[in-house]
């Protein structure tokens, strides 16, 4: 996972609230294998048109947000479905920061996992920001992870939370696998446990298929 | 009820507070590829084939002949070869009980009270209905669970949802879920597990229920659950891979100790009133966006926020209706019943109850949510009701809720669907979702609009 410390970069402002993945990626492109690389697909529909010209209207279409490594969207970022292409699109689109008021549960895990910081704001601080960046096309934000700040075009920083242990994680670009199997003792040990006192929660016994030919 | 499940099942806990919780049950379906693919490039191995099972549902193809695009078909293929390797359980195509994977869950006896079960795809709190702590989780995520079975979670916050009351005829689960949603919002579950509870609850189905736990994400909470109870434990009760004998009675009073207590507090309660609850249809882009079908299209004029009116607005030009429309007016081009949310048997005995003696005037196909859901309903002759209205019958599959397996809905094309989302696009590009329950997309398929389906006119004998 690749680290995120400190990031100053042009910042696109996104008004819309609800943004669901799907938006992010069109489920289509999800059969795409990751070494196709997801950049082309991010926001496929708001930034190619039907007849395969670009929307001049949309934000990241715009010369001067066309650098955007940060988004300041609106509420409930990322709702919807859990595809992880969501936050793979962002990233191949050079994306490592989504600043909002809220996020979608899951993308919010996949964000973390995959080292683009997702960044709580107050609703009014959120959309202070995006009106700023309307005014100013092109203006940057600064994101301090270390000192968990978002500082404005206006100079004025804005603190956010995060949880301590993520931070770290994002910090050092740690993956959680590894940090987990060091844990593989307790897990044998439950799973000892599981088998003795809920046995039915053991091997699901699925009787695989008789074989014959598929539909 | 969401903490002793929880509780049961921490391995252990980091410095930062978050529970590294065992998985009881994992569910990979083709989609699931990334994941494989990153275990294999990590040098990893899949720790618990046993409790592992694959599923094909969102690429497969559900029309009975028909070319399937290879890049589509590939990915079907690939969980096929993925499953090998690795030793899994496949219920693929062909398999008769292959089907949609929070279908065929439920129904194999495969997702038991008390247990935690993971999937890569939103709507595994579907699972939630029997009593199982069930969420949907990203690639990485899926990834850690095959190496580990284990996956780091911090405990959600509680909100109950007590549902007084009884639901009024043609009404069903699907409009108490998007009336919750509508209510709260579409994000007004985030952060919180769902438990649902109360009268109305309590005399809901299970397959009813499991439609209500379904859409949690659309109010955007991870987890719905529903405590188990003797409708759940009825419904378990045979089910192949549920426990027998001594295993049962054994089983049966760990479940019976899941339901939460009765001075257990929550961090947030919501009420609802079921009789009050009418058969609502969306008519936006966010599954918030719903009303009663009495109602209409709403003014963004009449909207004070300028990010919402904006929202608004471009949700009504991309849903081509004008401001004050009556929804009873909004004439549709096609009708879909299928997708996890409603394809069980109870909701194609309720489309088919509609459309016994009428005809489709619009192109309609009903998806089965798996191969034993449509051989129950064949067994019934539900399916002679639904071709003699013009439905096509087709086999199992997530089909037109998810479009990215040959089903989809042409652009402009107003689709009353019994799915979960009416996101932009989700049907297709430049498709329009109204989101409904099976009764309404039934009467919107015999009468060419949205209406009520409590008012419709008698059917001809």
């Amino acid at each position: 996972m690749q680290p995120f410390t400190r990031l100053t970069a042009v910042a696109a402002p996104l008004d819309l609230p609800n943004v669901d993945t799907d938006r992010v990626i069109p489920a289509r492109f999800l059969r795409n294998p990751r070494s196709r690389g997801y950049g082309q697909f991010c926001f496929h529909d708001l930034r190619v048109r039907p007849d395969g010209s670009e929307d001049p209207k949309f934000v990241l279409n715009r010369q001067a947000f066309r650098e955007a490594r940060i988004l300041v969207a609106a509420e409930n970022f990322g709702c919807g479905s859990s595809r992880e292409g969501a936050v793979w699109a962002l990233e191949g689109r050079g994306i490592r920061a989504v600043v909002a008021p809220s996020f979608g549960d899951i993308f919010h895990e996949n964000c973390l996992r995959n080292g683009l910081l997702p960044v709580r704001l107050p609703a009014t601080v959120a959309a202070g920001l995006r009106q700023a960046l309307h005014a100013a096309p092109g203006a940057t934000l600064t994101i301090d992870l270390p000192g968990q700040t978002v500082t404005g075009p206006d100079g004025v920083a804005h603190g956010f939370e995060i949880d301590p242990f993520r931070k770290q994680a994002l910090l050092e670009g740690l993956d959680d696998i590894g940090l987990t199997l060091r844990h593989g003792p307790e897990i044998d040990a439950f799973e000892r446990r599981q088998a003795a006192e809920w046995p039915w929660a053991g091997a699901v016994g699925l009787v695989p298929a008789a074989g014959g030919p598929g539909r | 009820m969401l903490e002793k499940i929880w509780a049961r099942h921490v391995v252990a806990t980091d410095a930062g507070g978050r529970d590294l919780l065992y998985v009881d049950r994992h569910l990979v379906h083709e989609g699931s590829f990334h994941a494989f693919e990153m275990l294999r490039h990590a040098g990893r191995r899949v720790r618990r084939p046993d409790l592992t099972v694959a599923v094909a549902d969102h690429y497969v193809a559900t029309a009975a002949t028909g070319r399937a695009v290879p890049e589509i078909e590939g990915r079907v293929s690939e969980l096929e070869r993925n499953a090998r390797e690795w030793g899994l359980t496949l219920l693929g195509p062909g398999d008769p009980r292959q089907g949609i994977v929070h279908v065929i869950g439920p129904e194999q006896g495969l997702t038991l009270p008390g247990l935690t079960l993971v999937c890569g795809d939103s709507h595994t709190a579907t699972h939630g209905a029997i009593g199982a702590l069930a969420f949907g989780i990203g690639a990485s995520e899926v990834e850690h669970v095959l190496a580990t079975q284990t996956i780091w979670q911090r405990r959600p916050r509680v909100m109950r949802v007590w549902v007084d009351g009884r639901l009024g005829p043609g009404v069903g689960a699907k409009d108490l879920v998007l009336h919750l949603i509508a209510t709260i919002g579409a994000g007004g579950g985030t952060g919180y597990a769902l438990e649902y509870a109360g009268p109305a609850v309590g005399a809901l189905s299970m397959e009813a229920r499991m439609t209500l736990c379904n859409m949690a994400i659309e109010a955007g909470s991870r987890t719905g659950l529903v405590a188990p109870d003797e409708t759940t434990y009825a419904y378990l009760a045979g089910r192949p891979l549920a426990p027998r004998g001594d295993a049962w009675a054994r089983a049966l009073a760990e479940w019976r100790g899941l339901t939460s207590d009765a001075d257990a507090s929550f961090d947030r309660e919501v009420r609802l009133d079921a009789s009050a609850v009418a058969p609502i249809v969306t008519w936006g882009t966010s599954p918030e966006d719903g009303s009663p079908i009495s109602g209409a299209v709403p003014d963004p004029v009449a909207v004070g926020d300028p990010v919402r009116r904006a929202s608004l607005e471009r949700a009504l030009a991309y849903m081509g209706l004008a401001p004050g429309t009556p929804l009873e007016s909004i004439r549709i081009d096609r009708v879909f019943i299928g997708s996890c949310t409603n394809s069980r048997l109870e909701d194609l005995r309720a489309a088919a109850a509609v459309l016994r003696g009428r005809r489709a005037v619009v192109p309609a196909m009903v998806v089965p949510g798996s191969g034993l859901v449509r051989r129950a309903a064949e067994a019934e002759g539900l399916d002679r009701i639904f071709r003699a209205a013009g439905f096509e019958w087709r086999e199992p599959g997530c089909s037109m809720c998810v479009a990215m397996n040959g089903d989809l809905a042409r652009p402009g094309e107003r689709v009353a669907s019994t799915s979960n989302r009416n996101f932009e696009g989700r049907q297709g590009p430049g498709a329009r979702t109204h989101l409904m329950s099976p009764a309404m997309a039934a009467a919107a398929a015999v009468t060419g609009r949205l209406i009520d389906v409590r008012r419709l006119p008698p059917a001809e004998a």
